[in-house]
């Protein structure tokens, strides 16, 4: 699978992880352990991150996309583990690793920022004891040390150091967001993991998160996986986007190609789902029907009972991933290695 | 004011709440909402659009008499809120103008069917129904916003429906009230975006073959393009621009309203990055002085900006803007 590029990628600065991948997801399975048995969440899902890449992953609620970063940034808790697949970060496999030889890798390399700064922030403590916090758990013990990073991360993400002394509920809705990235980027990482960290945000705040984002990814250097439910956000941010569906990679390509031509019929529903401010006021369908229950495994492909293009093969054969051009689609239409035309549209 | 509607079916005049914060030693006003006038005529949807704390949810719970107003007034059917005095009248107007609230999993009581909340209602407040008749209109309104079989829906337990279903279910509650007028407060915001436009197509439909108007409260313009007639962009507690939806995209009055439109995120068109981009989020509005609100933000910003609070001015046939520049007649462009 190639790494592709967009122009506007920034290439990565500074000399890091060198040529090889940053974190290489193989076979990823992760399944809840229910009464009526297993669930699988996610499903075999592998790809690779370069350094300084940007990976956007969308997917409607329940489609596996936060299971999968859970289980990458190891916070998995029962009743979901890890049942399958291999985690490689920084070429070492992460799958099975104990607790004491995590911390050696969370947050100094592979930091997290959550949905919701709100929750995650601890509302009684201020942001620069929050940052001293972590920067002690991972054995940084000057306070001088401390103060002047934390600092200095709060001014990259554009807050006066001013607010160290601030509370949570003191800060905008886009601050706390931002001290978040901050907080995530005291020790420098090679891959920050971010869930939906603009969601809660405006449109106007988001697009400058969004932008501060890229920036400060040009200038450090780290990679960025980034799960969203809004594909139209993702759109100018990200290289290469992976569309989830049922707890699988339905598509997954370089994002440009993947907004101009998506090819797997869930993709082409999504891109005809959100309505545009400009051109002409078209009537919109959406996507029939609703996500899969996916405690009760169907013969088939999952897409099946809101699929346009069902053919009879799709209720019986699982969908495999076949390469159309550069990019993967798991759908039938695409099984012979044609472009889905003759069969498509 | 500047609408044209001549008599509308709802309509506020200075409408202003303001909430009191802080202690005994530090008595402070957020000033909510601030003077809006606005009207819904009939069968219509006006999109309610701004940030968060903008005050668009504040002129909603105005509106359905959940707040009562600072100062200013609310009319419907030429009728002043302040004047419904009874516990008959309340209920009338409730049923007239119910609301629908944003979060389909808080709203349904989980261990109610489906039809629960709307079997109440409709006993609530059309007492005259009798029980087969309430099951009958139940059936009719969850058939109205598409959900059928609606005998096997109203059994279901909320649990048993997905998000899209139970915000269905709220609409069809309003619904089943025969409503002049729906308050619908976010109502798409928490579903996934192939579940959205199914619910903004009912709210189409309930407008056009229903009669009904919809006040649509959105942070989305997008989706506001697609299915109202008119936009109201609110900023800081006033009205920003209001007029009708095509006419404020295309044409875009307050600079504000150029902003907000730039940052929509359209995978069809180039990113739009400006000035603006890093410093971009509204004020809390704590005892404000008089001025333009969006003065701090604001490139087009002239002395009078930071002096006198604009008023909202009619510039072209229903489109007004509350910005003394574009009142100037200057073609307004901030963000471009």
């Amino acid at each position: 699978m190639a790494s592709v590029r967009t122009d506007a990628d920034p290439q990565p600065s500074g000399s890091r992880a060198g040529a090889g991948p940053v974190l290489a997801v193989r076979d990823l399975s992760v399944a809840y352990a229910m009464d009526r048995g297993a669930v699988l969440a996610v499903d075999r899902v592998s790809f690779e991150l370069y350094p300084g890449e940007f990976l956007g992953i969308v997917g409607e609620s329940g489609c596996g996309k936060s299971t999968l970063l859970f289980a990458i940034a190891h916070l998995l808790a029962p009743p979901a583990a890890v049942i399958g697949g291999n985690i490689v970060f920084k070429g070492e496999n992460m799958v099975g690793l104990t607790d004491d030889q995590l911390t050696t890798i969370r947050w100094r390399e592979l930091s997290v920022v959550m949905q919701s700064a709100m929750n995650a922030l601890n509302p009684v403590k201020s942001i620069g004891a929050q940052f001293k916090d972590a920067m002690k758990a991972h054995g940084v013990v000057s306070d001088d040390e401390i103060t002047a990073r934390s600092a200095e991360v709060l001014r990259m993400v554009g807050i006066d150091p001013i607010h160290l002394k601030s509370y949570p509920h003191q800060l905008s809705g886009g601050m706390r967001q931002r001290s978040m990235i901050a907080m995530a980027l005291l020790f420098t990482p090679d891959l920050v993991i971010m869930d939906e960290p603009t969601s809660a945000l405006d449109v106007v705040a988001q697009r400058s998160l969004m932008v501060q984002i890229k920036t400060l990814q040009a200038e450090l250097g780290f990679a960025v996986v980034f799960v969203t439910h809004d594909m139209s956000l993702v759109s100018h941010f990200s290289e290469r986007l992976m569309v989830m569906y049922a707890g699988q990679v339905a598509e997954w390509g370089a994002t440009r190609d993947v907004f101009d031509t998506p090819r797997h019929p869930y993709s082409i529903g999504l891109m005809g789902a959100f309505p545009s401010i400009k051109g002409e006021r078209v009537p919109l369908t959406g996507i029939p029907g609703r996500p899969p229950d996916l405690s009760r495994r169907q013969h088939g492909c999952w897409f099946v009972p809101r699929c346009p293009k069902v053919m009879p093969a799709c209720r019986e054969t699982n969908p495999d991933l076949y390469p159309v051009r550069d990019a993967l689609v798991r759908c039938l239409l695409y099984a012979g290695g044609a472009d889905g035309k003759a069969a498509g549209d | 004011m500047t609408e044209t509607t001549a008599e509308p079916l709802l309509g506020t005049d200075r409408l202003t709440r303001h909430f009191k914060i802080g202690n005994a030693l530090s008595r402070r006003t957020l000033h909510a909402v601030d003077d809006v006038s606005l009207a819904i005529g009939a069968r219509e949807i006006v999109a309610l659009a701004g940030e968060s704390g903008s005050g668009k949810s504040t002129i909603a719970r105005l509106l359905a008499k959940l707040y009562k107003p600072t100062s200013g007034e609310v009319y419907f059917e030429g009728r002043a809120l302040s004047s419904i005095r009874s516990r008959k009248d309340l209920l009338r107007y409730r049923g007239d103008v119910p609301m629908v609230f944003q979060d389909p999993f808080s709203v349904t009581n989980p261990v109610y069917r489906a039809s629960h909340g709307i079997l109440r209602a409709l006993a609530l407040h059309r007492p005259e129904l009798s029980r087969q008749q309430r099951h009958d209109e139940a059936e009719h309104a969850l058939e109205a916003v598409g959900l059928s079989p609606a005998s096997d829906i109203m059994q279901r337990y909320p649990y048993e429906l997905s998000g899209g279903q139970r915000q269905r279910v709220g609409f069809a509650q309003a619904l089943s009230l025969r409503p002049k007028l729906i308050l619908a407060d976010e109502p798409v915001s928490m579903l996934d975006v192939s579940i959205r436009i199914g619910l903004l197509n009912v709210m189409a439909d309930l407008r056009d073959t229903r009669g009904v108007s919809i006040l649509y409260i959105t942070h989305d313009i997008a989706s506001a393009r697609y299915v109202a007639d008119r936009l109201i962009v609110m900023y800081a507690g006033n009205i920003a621009e209001a007029g009708p939806v095509e006419e404020v995209l295309a044409r875009p009055r307050h600079p504000y309203t150029e902003l907000l439109l730039s940052a929509v995120p359209d995978p069809r068109a180039e990113l739009n990055v400006t000035e603006e981009t890093g410093k971009g989020e509204p004020p809390r509005v704590i005892d404000p002085t008089p001025g333009c609100r969006f003065r701090w933000r604001c490139p087009l910003a002239i002395d009078v900006c930071h002096s006198v609070t604009p008023e909202l001015v009619e510039l072209a046939p229903g489109h007004a803007a509350a910005c003394h520049v574009a009142q100037t007649g200057v073609e307004v462009r901030a963000f471009r």
